[in-house]
């Protein structure tokens, strides 16, 4: 039902015909300034001098040109598509795996879906922390092999500049994966029974009956997960502070704490802001289209 | 002046009208039903009456009073709901009084109300229970009792009946009308159901495309419709429209019409000013009931006449046998006494009553006279 | 996802079946291992972390890393324990909550019932200040929050989370009144409710579960934020979180692994907590948040 009450005019009651549009006009007032206003603003800071404190001197597209052409960006960017192509993809095959096997008349399916789904509870620092010292080479998962006995094991993944990135995705899996189990399990449970009858009737074996009438059924949450994920790695910092602070070196810097470090350590703030500029532009290509076809539809 | 008008009412939406100028004028206790199919501005007119939706051009007035810029609230009208609307959060007597308690009734007075309604409507039992734990039919009973409370000088009903089952639904529609009977209050009532319209109505307005078909009594409607959609619309089964042509034979002006079997069947018009249309082809359209096997014909009319054709379909539906052939190239169905031995593919003398036979233009699809 | 009922078609055999409560077991163990680590390592003394324990069971069991990390732990320069943070978190989640979640439900309420012309584009802007990186409003917001006198405070920080939090609560209350019967206002219209009215009597009534669903995202959120915390609080005005990563990243002196696990629990527990009681709901707004309707 999307038809809605159409104000009607009291005898010349311009408060009543205004009031819901009254109501509203805050909320909108504090997203235009703080959410569009300041995008604008950091937008302009973008060609400006800005180093400490914002100033408006304009040097075009300057920062930009700086931007690009350091080491670090370079290193943040490359991260990025390292981190969020893994986060994306093991999310996704964990979550869709573990959904189809959930999906099985599983006993005790509430307790285990609840056990899957708290990491996303939890703040990333809590979860940066524990895999931090979990992950320590000195106190957790390498110390504790080498006392079971088995001295040669080797397990530095987080002080190592190749590999560090990489400790990344293991936390971020493992807080994100249990969400997206149960995006995938709502719309396995949203599948027509009867289809899958008559799939069977037809003779298709699980196998088939998953990859050829379940899976291109669930379209829709790969795509939800997708546009979620991919806005969550992107904006990713928290977690990369917890756990290696950027480190070892820049070896799993972000545009995230990229952009941080610049803007408010390094006083160039003009280079963060491009930066940030760059991180929107991105999500909006990834979000826009989607908030677009999501609110058409419920028109 | 009426006692509710609708003086040149429109409805647009940007630049689609749904509702083209309608005049109506409700006399104060009548019945008026507006029917039609979905999209025909039915609502629509029923939101504008009720103040739900603006009017764009025109003019609702009740007892005289410019509606148009007045709140719903203070219109003094009342309104049942398809859904029944009922309050979820709110038990049963709440629910009647909360008109009452919005317009500042006092306490003792709303009580008072409300148990006399309740008594009015048989609820007195429900008073305490939650919409929810209501069967449809008492939801019904609340949604009118809600109405009935306000006293109001017109109540408008917005599809009422159709979330009730079939039989429920006949019940409610009796009750429905000997309420009226009994408040002699206005009411204004849409459905899509044209029996509800015939049943429950002293006029009928029949709405299609956001035009006012034919505004009349039941009567009216049923016997003398102004259009091809009107004779097609209302009665069930539908009238029978099929193509003739008129031709005057010993100066008497007769439909002439192909039967199945490729041979003319004729029927004389019983209005000797059709001759002027010599030539014309028109639209015969003729109730299932005017068509019947020879003893079941109306005795009464001076114009029952015979055509022999071929039966397609015999459908028993106990009480009447529908027999169904092809004047016209047109399916046709005649409404035959349930004890009449017939059966698909005999030649049967079907008894026409052509008192009850109109004619239509086919090209404006209008009346004839 | 309602839970409950599975109704799947699909036969599995009994070896198929092992296998899948093996498979699924596996991963019970492998998401609730950090949560075990965090457990045993705060209920331990630190050299039975240093030795190589980290998995197994304290030795010796100790409150005493709690205790520090509550009371006495060093937080920068200040050995002042999580507690004043834990304070400072409680201070800026409640009001928080409590105002997006109320302005939530009204721009919902105008949003659903009230339409006018371009309603749909104010909600696809309110939804999109969902989404966007907030590095992109962090400067023009730290100079902002010093202008109004709010820089490094509590208030401050409850004035950038109300911002940024009125978009996901006016998607809930949009999406939840969206199925609300349009109907029920206009009988209440017609019996002579006004806009607050309708709002207090006829739709406040049936918004009990999605106003809990609100109120968990939103505590939820704000509670485990870092970003903001980090950018605008002062060391006296930082949220847990903060304090939490400080107390984690010092590099100062020994590194005491089990009071940063006290440490990490406590920040935990508030949003553990309310997911283990209301989990129904938690999980309710997150799918809310991605797949809608």
């Amino acid at each position: 039902m999307t038809q809605s009450v159409s104000a009607r005019k009291g005898s010349g009651d311009w408060l009543r015909e205004a009031l819901p549009k009254i109501v509203l006009s805050p909320s909108l007032a504090l997203v235009l300034i703080f959410v569009y206003g300041f995008i604008f603003f950091t937008f302009y800071l973008s060609f400006t001098d800005s180093r400490l404190l914002p100033s408006f001197g304009w040097v075009g597209a300057e920062n930009y040109d700086k931007l690009f052409s350091l080491r670090a960006w370079d290193i943040a960017v490359n991260n990025l598509l390292v981190f969020g192509g893994l986060y994306i993809l093991i999310c996704c095959a964990l979550g869709l795996g573990l959904a189809i096997l959930l999906d099985q008349k599983i006993r005790s399916e509430g307790f285990i879906r609840t056990i899957y789904l708290y990491p996303m509870a939890l703040s990333f620092i809590v979860t940066g922390t524990a895999w931090k010292w979990f992950l320590d080479p000195g106190i957790g998962l390498e110390a504790v092999v080498q006392s079971w006995g088995f001295t040669s094991f080797e397990f530095d993944w987080i002080k190592n500049r190749d590999m560090a990135i990489y400790t990344i995705v293991i936390a971020a899996v493992w807080q994100t994966s249990g969400f997206v189990m149960a995006m995938f399990l709502a719309g396995l449970r949203g599948i027509d029974n009867e289809v899958l009858k008559a799939a069977q009737i037809d003779g298709a074996s699980n196998w088939a009956l998953y990859r050829r009438i379940v899976i291109p059924q669930l379209r829709p949450a790969f795509m939800s997960a997708f546009v979620v994920l991919a806005h969550m790695a992107i904006k990713s910092y928290d977690l990369v502070i917890a756990l290696t602070n950027g480190g070892p070196g820049r070896a799993t810097e972000l545009p995230a704490t990229f952009m941080y470090s610049y803007t408010f350590t390094r006083n160039q703030m003009g280079i963060g802001a491009a930066s940030a500029t760059i991180m929107l532009m991105t999500i909006a290509a990834i979000i826009v289209p989607y908030l677009w076809s999501e609110l058409r539809e419920k028109k | 002046m009426g006692f509710l008008d609708i003086k040149n009412a429109t409805k647009s939406y940007g630049s689609l009208q749904v509702l083209h100028e309608t005049n109506i004028a409700v006399e104060e206790g009548e019945f008026l039903v507006l029917v039609g199919p979905s999209g025909c501005g039915k609502s629509t007119l029923l939101n504008m009456i009720a103040g739900l939706e603006e009017v764009t051009s025109g003019e609702i007035a009740i007892r005289g009073n410019r509606m148009n810029e007045v709140r719903p609230a203070e219109r003094n009208i009342a309104m049942v709901f398809q859904s029944y609307a009922l309050y979820p959060n709110m038990n049963v007597a709440q629910n009647i009084a909360f008109g009452l308690e919005m317009h500042g009734v006092p306490k003792p007075k709303r009580e008072e109300a409300v148990r006399d309604v309740a008594e009015l409507l048989q609820i007195t039992k429900l008073l305490d229970r939650k919409p929810g734990q209501l069967s449809g039919g008492q939801r019904q009973r609340v949604a009118m009792g809600r109405a009935l409370v306000r006293d109001p000088d017109v109540f408008l009903f917005d599809e009422p009946l159709s979330n009730l089952d079939a039989k429920l639904r006949v019940d409610m529609r009796t009750e429905i009308k000997k309420l009226h009977q009994k408040l002699g209050t206005t009411i204004v009532y849409v459905t899509h159901d044209q029996i509800e319209a015939l049943t429950l109505s002293t006029r009928i307005a029949v709405m299609f495309g956001g035009y006012v078909q034919q505004l009349g009594t039941p009567k009216e409607i049923y016997d003398d419709p102004a259009n091809m959609f009107v004779a097609g619309f209302m009665g069930s089964p539908s009238m029978n429209l099929f193509p003739a042509k008129i031709a005057v034979a010993n100066g008497v002006p007769q439909a002439e019409f192909t039967l199945v079997d490729g041979k003319t069947g004729a029927l004389p018009l019983p209005n000797p000013a059709m001759a002027e249309h010599d030539g014309r082809s028109v639209i015969l359209g003729i109730r299932p009931e005017a068509i019947t096997d020879l003893d079941g014909a109306d005795r009464n009319s001076k114009a029952i006449h015979q055509v022999e054709a071929r039966v397609e379909v015999t459908e028993p539906a106990g009480s009447d046998t529908f027999v169904v052939s092809e004047f016209g190239s047109k399916e046709i169905t005649g409404r035959f006494r349930a004890d009449v031995v017939v059966k698909p593919g005999d030649i049967f003398p079907f008894a026409i009553n052509m008192d009850k036979a109109v004619l239509f233009d086919p090209e404006t699809e209008n009346r004839i006279r | 996802m309602a839970g409950g009922a599975s109704d799947t078609v699909v036969r599995t055999g009994r070896v198929s079946r092992f296998v899948i409560y093996t498979v699924l077991i596996v991963f019970c163990i492998y998401y609730l291992l950090p949560l075990y680590v965090m457990v045993v390592n705060s209920l331990k003394p630190l050299d039975e972390i240093r030795g190589g324990g980290m998995l197994s069971l304290p030795q010796t069991w100790t409150l005493a890393p709690w205790g520090s990390a509550w009371s006495t732990a060093q937080i920068g320069i200040e050995a002042t324990g999580l507690r004043p943070y834990f304070m400072n978190s409680i201070l800026m989640v409640v009001p928080a909550v409590a105002i997006s979640t109320i302005l939530g439900a009204l721009n919902g309420y105008v949003l659903t019932k009230w339409r006018f012309r371009g309603d749909t584009i104010i909600f696809g802007l309110m939804l999109f200040g969902c989404f966007i990186p907030f590095q992109m409003v962090l400067i023009p917001m730290a100079r902002m929050l010093g202008l109004m006198g709010l820089a490094g405070t509590v208030p401050g920080l409850i004035f950038v989370h109300l911002v940024y939090g009125i978009g996901f609560s006016t998607l809930y209350f949009r999406n939840y009144y969206a199925q609300f019967p349009t109907e029920l206002v206009r009988a209440a219209m017609i019996d002579g409710a006004g806009f607050f009215k309708i709002f207090q009597r006829i739709m406040l009534p049936s918004s009990g579960p999605i106003a809990v669903v609100c109120i968990i995202w939103q505590f939820t959120n704000i509670w485990n934020d870092f970003l903001f915390g980090a950018s605008f609080a002062d060391f006296d005005s930082q949220p847990m979180t903060v304090a939490l990563n400080n107390l984690v990243s010092s590099s100062t002196g020994v590194k005491e692994y089990n009071v940063h696990f006290a440490g990490a629990i406590m920040a935990a527990l508030p949003t553990l907590l309310v997911y283990i009681v209301a989990g129904r709901f938690f999980v309710r707004g997150l799918m809310a948040g991605s797949v809608k309707g």
